[in-house]
């Protein structure tokens, strides 16, 4: 079988999502082609130099196996990091995710384990969504009722979030086989992981929202600069809380697919980092940290770059200690080369 | 203080500027030039490119070309840093200061006084009281600045200018928050660091201020230097005239006329909706600032609402807005009770709100002018949540061209506009919902004196058209000019009503000065 050309791959993503994901542009559109590749955001260009480094000097780099695996490691973070870039355009974060990963990820198999059948599957799918959508709601709540800071209000599930997936299984770990739930973990639609293409719907979805709705353009009003947005008779606390529940409900989705994956899930584990690691896709990604501006296609490069680059580190026999030091020199470094640019 | 070095006149000489954004050129071949123990005003109209002018001599933004002197050496500011490093101190209008440290904190701000390597407050803040006191000034420097009026949040940056020994000052549009006592306080301290040897560039639409405290003035339109004379050899018609490049009697007064003849239209064609009250407010109190408000609005009809800094005219905006919780005895719009508790409700009953404040609460920073224009008319302008861009784009085109906004194209980042044409796209964006009743607070605050005559027009043209408007002014010629009836805040409460013929700057003064009979 022709190992597929990466490069052919990526770019036509590129051509297809540049454009849906893109904000409006002001500058004048006849410009020439080696200025428009010089205006790209940075991390593209950053991805694309990883890619080239990886093509020439890894072995087996150009394969639909690395790609895939790539692409499936990526894609629960990714489905993570949406949300927290919308909590994030509204100036907020949400440290909560990792434990909400852990709390749906304990619950599912519960669920498809302790009632069986088609029944214990359909609730396997939809109990755990919605129990960390409320779990976001309560995190929406304390930072829009109560006024409490973001960090510290969604610091609360952080902590106590994990405490209570381990409550529900007394702290046990819970292997299973079972196809049908596990199908968006293991399963694939024409050779494409599952996970990925949910990613890839999620992440053209969420976009589009952004630009293109109402319900949008106020998640970036708000961050802007919520005093005016409320004043112009937006809904602050309304989308704020809104954002949360979203970033709830992804977390929740990731957490299944990670169990799905891995046929085992432990309360300790799942979810374990994933909040630091959305962060940093979506800082590294060009979203502010301070809110009002947020790019998704950024996100999703961001993601792609972090995840290479572990691979790249991988590959060339970087231990994994090692890679987690020389990981964050890099992220701290594109992030400086974000704000420069 | 060193002298200026030998074969120049000037301190500070700008020469040949040139500055675009996105293509549109802010200055072209702009020009600046001050001597040393100078009180120098900068003006023009917003969009005349005094602040480009200025952010550029500070460091804040690169010039495409031009040269610039200062003390005598070739001067090419690349950060704010060096600029201050070489002795250019700007106070802003929206001041820089820390509001959570103390008034000492702030003045020494990363230059506190040390001993034996630790931070010496003691010494710090005797020296800052000493500075305040050199400027007439005694308070407690360990106060938060944010405590501080905003007259003394002024003095607390000039001290740091002092202090770090200046020999050029900017203040920009200092007085625009000051009352009248307040600002000749400032002009002594301004006086005083004339004598000192300083020069001072003072940026000001109060032209009556210029000729009380500046030597010379600098004019720009259009992002030219058009003037440059001593101030006693121009009078204020020319400085109208150079600034506007037309004589004002064509600008001002087509409004003042439009004033005075429509009160005759209106007594003649619109009498019984005249009489009928829009809004109707009784006994509204809003704590800690509002105390016992009533006033009423009707149709058409254009109220000034009078008071000294600080009478609550601001705070009963708010909560006529629903932007505050508060307690009211009845508060009737067309003669029905209503119940706003939020923005939201009062935009759906008709009413609309500009703020004084337009950076913290007016626009939307990182958002086009097209996103800001629209953001009041999104929910009418989107279909299930869906935003119609054809019909957002006809909005926003056709209130561009009615207030004459100018801008590149609408994409344009609101934060690259001038102040003028910020606050017109403000008033564009609770114009396109079609109010009933508009709430202004402060309309015309920063704003020179063409665009200002534009936006009083306009208020007059849509009251003609049957809105109701209650306005703020701290200019009290303006509210003269534009207002049917001046109602008077005094301390929360409102106190003295003004109607037609009784309407005078004196007569407003003599109101705000007493107390409620």
């Amino acid at each position: 079988m022709r190992p597929i050309n990466i490069f052919e791959q990526i770019s036509n993503m590129n051509s297809k999502f540049h454009a849906l994901l893109s904000p409006a542009p002001s500058k004048p559109a006849n410009t020439s082609r080696l200025a428009r590749l010089a205006q790209l955001p940075r991390v593209w260009l950053a991805l694309a130099a990883l890619l080239v480094f990886n093509i020439a000097f890894t072995d087996n780099f150009l394969t639909v196996q690395t790609f895939n695996v790539n692409l499936t490691q990526v894609a629960t973070i990714v489905i993570v990091a949406l949300g927290m870039t919308l909590v994030v355009a509204t100036g907020g974060i949400d440290l909560s995710v990792g434990s909400l990963m852990a709390i749906a990820g304990t619950l599912a198999p519960l669920l498809f384990l302790g009632i069986g059948g088609p029944a214990g599957l359909l609730a396997a799918f939809v109990l755990p969504l919605l129990a960390t959508t409320l779990c976001g709601c309560f995190n929406g709540w304390l930072v829009t009722r109560w006024r409490i800071q973001p960090i510290v209000a969604t610091l609360v599930l952080y902590i106590a979030g994990r405490g209570i997936a381990q409550v529900m299984t007394n702290g046990q770990l819970q292997t299973f086989s079972n196809p049908g739930f596990q199908w968006i973990g293991t399963g694939r639609v024409l050779g494409v992981p599952v996970q990925v293409i949910i990613m890839l719907v999620l992440v053209a979805l969420v976009a589009w929202v952004l630009r293109a709705t109402l319900f949008g353009r106020y998640v970036l009003a708000v961050g802007g600069n919520e005093r005016a947005a409320a004043l112009a008779g937006v809904p602050a606390r309304r989308v704020k809380l809104t954002v949360y529940a979203l970033s709830g409900a992804c977390a929740g989705l990731a957490g299944m697919i990670a169990i799905a994956i891995n046929s085992s899930s432990d309360a300790n584990l799942v979810g374990s980092g994933v909040e630091l690691e959305a962060i940093a896709a979506v800082a590294v990604g060009g979203t502010l940290l301070t809110g009002g501006h947020a790019s998704i296609s950024g996100t999703l490069v961001g993601a792609l770059f972090i995840q290479l680059m572990r691979y790249t580190l991988l590959a060339h026999g970087v231990t994994e200690a090692s890679a987690l030091v020389v990981k964050s020199a890099i992220i701290i470094l594109a992030v400086y080369l974000q704000r420069r640019g | 203080m060193q002298a200026v070095r030998e074969g120049s006149d000037y301190l500070l000489q700008m020469q040949g500027i040139c500055k675009s954004f996105s293509g549109i050129p802010a200055l072209s071949d702009a020009s600046l030039r001050v001597k040393p123990a100078e009180v120098h005003a900068l003006i023009g109209q917003n969009g005349a490119g005094k602040s480009t002018m200025i952010k550029i001599l500070t460091g804040a933004y690169l010039r495409d070309s031009g040269d610039i002197t200062f003390n005598g050496a070739t001067a090419n500011f690349t950060t704010p840093q060096r600029a201050r490093a070489a002795g250019i101190s700007t106070i802003y209008q929206e001041i820089n200061l820390v509001p959570f440290r103390s008034i000492a904190e702030n003045i020494f701000l990363g230059r506190e006084p040390r001993r034996f390597g630790l931070i010496d407050w003691k010494r710090a803040q005797a020296e800052a009281t000493r500075l305040l006191a050199g400027f007439g000034i005694e308070v407690d420097v360990r106060k938060p600045v944010m405590e501080c009026s905003t007259a003394t949040q002024q003095m607390v940056a000039m001290a740091r200018a002092v202090s770090v020994d200046a020999k050029l000052l900017i203040l920009d549009e200092s007085t625009s928050s000051l009352d009248d006592r307040e600002a000749e306080r400032l002009f002594g301290v301004i006086r005083q660091l004339k004598a000192e040897g300083r020069s001072i560039i003072f940026v000001s639409h109060r032209l009556d201020e210029l000729y009380a405290v500046c030597d010379h003035v600098t004019v720009m339109r259009d992002g030219r230097t058009v003037a440059d004379s001593p101030m006693r050899d121009i009078t204020k018609m020319d400085l109208i005239t150079t600034m506007l490049g037309r004589a004002l009697e064509k600008v001002i007064l087509p409004a003042a006329q439009a004033h005075a003849e429509a009160p005759a239209e209106a007594g003649a064609a619109g009498a019984a909706a005249m009489a009928a009250p829009f809004l109707d407010i009784e006994g509204v109190s809003a704590p800690p600032k509002v105390r016992d408000a009533t006033l009423s609005v009707r149709k058409g009809e254009k109220v000034g609402l009078a008071g000294l800094l600080g009478a609550g005219r601001t705070e009963l905006m708010r909560a006529m807005f629903g932007a505050d919780p508060s307690r009211r005895r009845a508060m009737r719009i067309d003669g029905v009770e209503v119940d706003l508790r939020s923005p939201l409700d009062a935009i759906r009953a008709g009413i609309a709100y500009l703020p004084e404040d337009r950076k913290a609460e007016g626009i939307i920073p990182g958002m086009s002018v097209r996103e800001n224009l629209s953001l009041v008319l999104y929910p009418a302008l989107s279909r299930r949540g869906v935003i119609d861009r054809k019909k957002q784009d006809e909005v926003v085109q056709r209130f561009i061209r009615r207030l004459g906004i100018k801008i590149a194209h609408p994409d344009q980042p609101i934060r690259e506009l001038s102040g003028g044409n910020q606050q017109k796209v403000l008033l564009a964006r609770w114009l396109c919902t079609n109010p009933k009743l508009l709430l202004l607070d402060e309309p015309t605050r920063g704003i020179d004196v063409g665009a200002k005559a534009e936006i009083l027009g306009l208020i007059n043209e849509l009251a003609r058209e049957g809105m109701s408007v209650l306005m703020t002014a701290s200019e009290l010629e303006e509210l003269v000019a534009a207002a049917d009836r001046v109602v008077v805040m005094s301390d929360g409460s409102t106190t003295h009503e003004l109607a037609g013929g009784q309407i005078s700057e004196a007569a407003i003064m003599t109101a705000m000065a007493h107390d409620p009979a």
